[in-house]
């Protein structure tokens, strides 16, 4: 009779430290194992789009599919994979639509290049205009010597 | 040089920038997928009708088919799915379902309600397999030809229109029913 209290206490014991366990092991839904592992986590879910809501990233976004996306991020991360590894697998499933900073690439070069090429057309117009101005200017001192003389 | 000469340039590239904004407009929503052209990714998921039975890519290659990613709590797949029913009909190509993150009893009792179009059912019960085919929303149906390749997507309930202007053209001619009836 003892034997048997004495068993199914160890028994219990043994039940409630696993369960301690598996507690502390388990992966809250957006928690990593380490903080090395969440900064990248968290790094990498700010950077992409949400499908389906498009204006918001998945770790922004509350509908399903973001917590899907999420979870795939996370399992990849956790099976051990870089972060160019993942990102090359997002954009391999769903283009570069999903990178919220889109890469440097012939399809994308416009995008990084316009505002460049924008800027240096401000730069020579309000160079040329500065230019001019400053003609004019010593132009009308000029005159104004001559007529002073 | 005339001094209208920079600012008419720029008012054209202006023009031009924003006739395309337009002319793309009512397809912002529609993302090109860039597994076209690509293989369809490998899959052996469980067989919703056979759950003793697995649904896997390797079996499904050797001729055309249309993966049909669904689920009974999406609308527009139950809009879609009176056209899903005709092209079963029809018998030209056999149309593979994906019930993405459903309940299987709720998918069983709707197609034995309102009928079933698919030769064959996988299920993805967390939605990863959905990613692996770069779904965002459903429906979203997918052509893949003998050799497994993606050869178009189309995104949003299939219509008669889309099927004989999108689907129908892109298939060869000797897709003939006896060909897609083999199972």
């Amino acid at each position: 009779m003892r034997a048997r209290a004495a068993s199914f206490l160890i028994a219990a014991l043994a039940a409630t430290l696993l369960l301690g366990f598996s507690r502390a092991w388990a992966i809250a839904p957006e928690q990593m194992p380490t903080p090395q592992l969440e900064a990248r986590y968290l790094a990498l879910i700010h950077g992409f789009r949400c499908m389906q809501c498009q204006d918001e990233s998945l770790a922004d976004s509350p509908v399903n599919l973001a917590a899907d996306m999420r979870r795939q991020v996370r399992d990849m991360l956790l099976a051990g994979k870089t972060d160019q590894q993942i990102r090359d697998f997002m954009v391999s499933r769903y283009g570069y639509f999903i990178l919220f900073k889109p890469p440097f690439v012939l399809k994308t070069a416009w995008l990084w290049l316009t505002p460049g090429v924008l800027l240096l057309v401000g730069v020579i117009a309000a160079l040329t205009v500065i230019r001019r101005r400053a003609a004019l200017v010593a132009k009308d001192l000029e005159d104004n010597d001559l007529t002073d003389a | 040089m005339s001094r209208f000469t920079i600012p008419l340039v720029l008012f054209a590239l202006l023009v031009v920038v924003l006739a395309i904004g337009i002319k793309q407009s009512p397809d912002k929503d529609l993302i090109p997928s860039p597994l076209i052209g690509k293989a369809a990714p490998e899959f052996s998921l469980p067989n919703l009708i056979d759950p003793g039975q697995r649904v896997s890519s390797a079996t499904l290659r050797g001729h055309w088919y249309l993966f049909n990613v669904w689920g009974t709590w999406c609308g527009s797949c139950r809009m879609e799915h009176s056209m899903l029913l005709k092209i079963k009909q029809s018998g030209v190509i056999p149309l593979v379902g994906l019930d993405w993150k459903d309940d299987d009893g709720d998918a069983l009792s709707f197609l034995k309600k309102e009928g079933d179009p698919y030769q064959t059912i996988a299920v993805d019960h967390d939605g990863s397999e959905a990613i692996m085919w770069g779904v965002y929303g459903a429906p979203e149906t997918f052509l893949v030809n003998p050799q497994g390749i993606v050869v178009y997507k189309f995104i949003g309930p299939i219509t008669e229109q889309a099927w004989e202007q999108q689907i129908l053209p892109r298939l060869p001619m000797g897709q003939m029913p006896a060909a897609a009836a083999r199972s």
